[in-house]
């Protein structure tokens, strides 16, 4: 027993209490390797739209912003396992995921696309990659797209986008499907991505790829989805999403809400 | 514990079992063959022939092998003469990057292990041998190789075993071993203790299935040790 | 030549070595413990000894850093939930890192520890107990010296495998030296220079530390006549 108490006293010494009730400390699961929308900077800091945003949100709800870094393919299981409170990491609202977590409103929605190599005439169908590699970053809607409608091609996962677009550049993967916004400013208008394109149509069945991004938080947390649903809205109101947006893009990323 | 859900998964781990044991036998035998006449250059006197074999394992066993896969994997294939090369169909491959990885590494190991092992042969076999009139091929052949690998299995059933757990490293390569099916099934049903735990009960029984091995390579080999 | 993220691998190189020195500590601590109980006398504290070495050699420890990482926390919120704890107690990366691997390596430093200490001549203990001095005297003063002498080549490997093994902490998002690396790679497109980067750090860390103990062990050897 006194073993006991004396690790527990352990843990906790290490360990960093948060009064829930309050939110006036909210840590927030970033990834850091999804540009232009949560990347690291040559000194280590974060920076991003996504970084931008939960800023942001968590000046408007006066309270204070720890950013916690972390594999997008656990954040989930992160978020319920508590080693933060919410989820801003471009991750798009779904049914499926609405099965273990809550999401406020959208604060961006963007279609996703194949990328491929320039004049590679890549018929993006499921019978025309039959046999075919294709990248996809893990537990994304992409991965959960490309799994389902995608059996006869070959699926290979990585934990990050910028593996994929890596592995796309040196040849090892003929395509990836991947957010528009996310390629163009993360890999096409890069040295790397010159000799690559946008093949076949925006995606954007709600069924696969959501409703827009949002963040995610733990279905017992209500009031902190409804802070941070008013916090979106005034942020939108006030002219600071604006001043974000225009930050990172010339177009408006906010899009329309997609029709389910 | 949901077992409901391992269940479902269970076919993705068995197939996982199946590229780990292919990656550890892999590069089990070709670091192993490989390491022969790099342990016997290693205790040559000549020094440019022990030398770099020196650098070589100094510098592998002196840096992770996630790097040196990670260099391998990703480091390569930046280069465009590399991707131009008659070499990129391999080096394209998920697979032969990682097989080669783990056996440069299993190679340092085991020829420091032989090394090792061949330094203490007792002076008195090879002096035997050479009072038979034995050229140097044929005691090394004959005496010196056959007594240094009986030596070397304790120490070699432990760099054997760590090249298991090595092998869960392929998984941050796109590979779909043990822990790359555990690591699905985490991102897919948010259950990590049961996606987890299943991989290690797979490593734990392969392990337990090694040390036997080599247990009865030890009755075998060793048995005047006994 | 690394394109302004060298200070950035340095400062992670500083968290590698945080979580290696962290870790390191707890390894000995649990590898003491652990050494103790494989050579007591009760045959529990022999089978939880074993059992403990056993698994630890039997998973590979990128599992075992997923589980606590992932798993550990949850076990920590039910825990914390039970004793009636409202809030978050955070197992961050480090801690997560930290404490697998000082896990990890406290079930080899058991095997080096035991090792060194069935190699000390039991006369040294039967003339300490002659002498009169109490069981943790002679623990203190004369086990435990001579075992630090005997211990040191094998600990000096556990040491290097534990360095390297720090690597894989990159893997559960710990902004150390390896996933600075990695981002650096990304981002600039050149994941040769990168990692070629990381394993020079990492070769400089081990050799450093070779020097210091191949010294260390001289030291102790002080007086001690070798058979060749």
């Amino acid at each position: 027993m006194p073993r006991l108490f004396a690790s527990l006293a352990l843990l906790l010494a290490f360990a960093l209490p948060s009064s829930a009730a309050d939110w006036k400390r909210i840590r927030i699961g970033v990834e850091g390797a999804y540009p232009p929308f949560s990347s690291l900077a040559a000194n280590g800091t974060l920076q991003g739209f996504d970084i931008d945003i939960a800023r942001a949100l968590c000046a408007e709800l006066n309270a204070e912003c720890q950013l916690v870094q972390s594999p997008f393919d656990g954040m989930i299981p992160a978020l319920q396992a508590k080693k933060f409170d919410a989820i801003v990491a471009s991750m798009s609202i779904t049914d499926e995921r609405r099965k273990a977590v809550d999401f406020t409103v959208r604060y961006y929605n963007t279609p996703n696309r194949f990328v491929a190599k320039k004049g590679a005439g890549l018929a993006v169908t499921p019978a025309g990659l039959k046999g075919k590699k294709i990248g996809v970053q893990r537990a994304t809607i992409h991965d959960r797209y490309l799994t389902e409608l995608y059996k006869g091609s070959q699926i290979v996962r990585y934990s990050k986008q910028d593996e994929a677009f890596l592995d796309l550049a040196s040849g090892r993967i003929e395509a990836t499907l991947v957010d528009q916004v996310a390629a163009s400013h993360g890999f096409l208008k890069t040295g790397a991505g010159k000799d690559f394109e946008f093949v076949g149509p925006p995606l954007e069945d709600p069924k696969y790829f959501g409703y827009g991004s949002g963040i995610a938080v733990r279905k017992s947390d209500t009031d902190l989805r409804a802070n941070l649903d008013g916090a979106i809205a005034a942020i939108r109101a006030n002219g600071t999403y604006k001043r974000i947006q225009d930050k990172y893009f010339d177009f408006d990323i906010y899009g329309k809400a997609p029709s389910p | 514990m949901n077992l409901e859900a391992i269940w479902e998964a269970l076919p993705s781990f068995l197939e996982g079992l199946q590229v780990t044991a292919i990656l550890l036998l892999a590069s089990l035998a070709i670091g192993l063959v490989a390491a022969v006449p790099l342990a016997l250059a290693r205790r040559s006197p000549r020094p440019w022939l022990s030398r770099p074999v020196w650098l070589f394992t100094y510098v592998i066993r002196g840096t992770p092998m996630l790097v040196q896969l990670f260099l391998i994997y990703y480091g390569l294939a930046q280069f465009e003469a590399v991707r131009e090369s008659v070499a990129w169909p391999w080096l394209s491959s998920a697979w032969f990057c990682a097989i080669a990885a783990f056996a440069l590494n299993t190679c340092a190991y085991t020829t420091e292990i032989l090394a090792g092992s061949i330094e203490a042969t007792p002076a008195g076999e090879v002096e035997a041998a050479r009072a038979l009139g034995m050229g140097t091929a044929t005691v090394m052949r004959r005496i010196l190789l056959p007594s240094a690998l009986r030596r070397a299995i304790p120490a070699y059933s432990n760099e054997a075993i760590m090249m298991l757990q090595g092998t869960s490293l392929a998984s941050i390569v796109t590979l779909l071993d043990l822990t790359g099916a555990a690591r699905e099934m985490n991102s897919r049903t948010y259950l990590p203790f049961e996606a987890f735990i299943t991989a290690a009960v797979f490593y734990l029984a392969l392990t337990f299935a090694l040390v036997a091995l080599f247990h009865r390579a030890e009755r075998r080999w060793l048995a005047h040790q006994r | 030549m690394l394109h302004g993220y060298a200070g950035n691998l340095l400062e992670g190189t500083g968290l590698t070595l945080a979580v290696a020195g962290a870790s390191l500590a707890i390894a000995c601590v649990l590898g003491l413990a652990a050494a103790g109980a494989k050579l007591s006398k009760s045959r529990l504290a022999r089978g939880v000894g074993t059992a403990y070495t056993t698994v630890i050699r039997g998973v590979p420890d990128l599992v075992l850093m997923l589980l606590v990482f992932y798993g550990g926390q949850m076990a920590v919120n039910e825990i914390a939930a039970r004793l009636g704890y409202d809030g978050f107690l955070d197992i961050d990366p480090f801690v997560a890192g930290v404490a697998t691997i000082g896990f990890i390596f406290g079930a080899y430093l058991a095997e080096t520890f035991r090792g060194a200490i069935l190699a000390i001549p039991p006369g040294q203990r039967e003339a300490g107990i002659a002498y009169g001095m109490g069981r943790l005297q002679v623990l203190l003063r004369i086990t435990l010296p001579q075992m630090v002498r005997l211990a040191l080549p094998g600990f000096t490997n556990n040491w290097l495998v534990l360095v390297k093994s720090t690597a894989l902490v990159s893997v559960i998002g710990l902004n150390d030296m390896m996933q600075r690396a990695g981002q650096a790679a990304g981002a600039t497109r050149e994941p040769f220079t990168f990692y070629l980067a990381a394993g020079a750090i990492y070769l400089a860390i081990t050799t450093v530390s070779l020097v210091a103990l191949k010294s260390l062990e001289k030291r102790y050897s002080l007086g001690v006549r070798r058979a060749a």
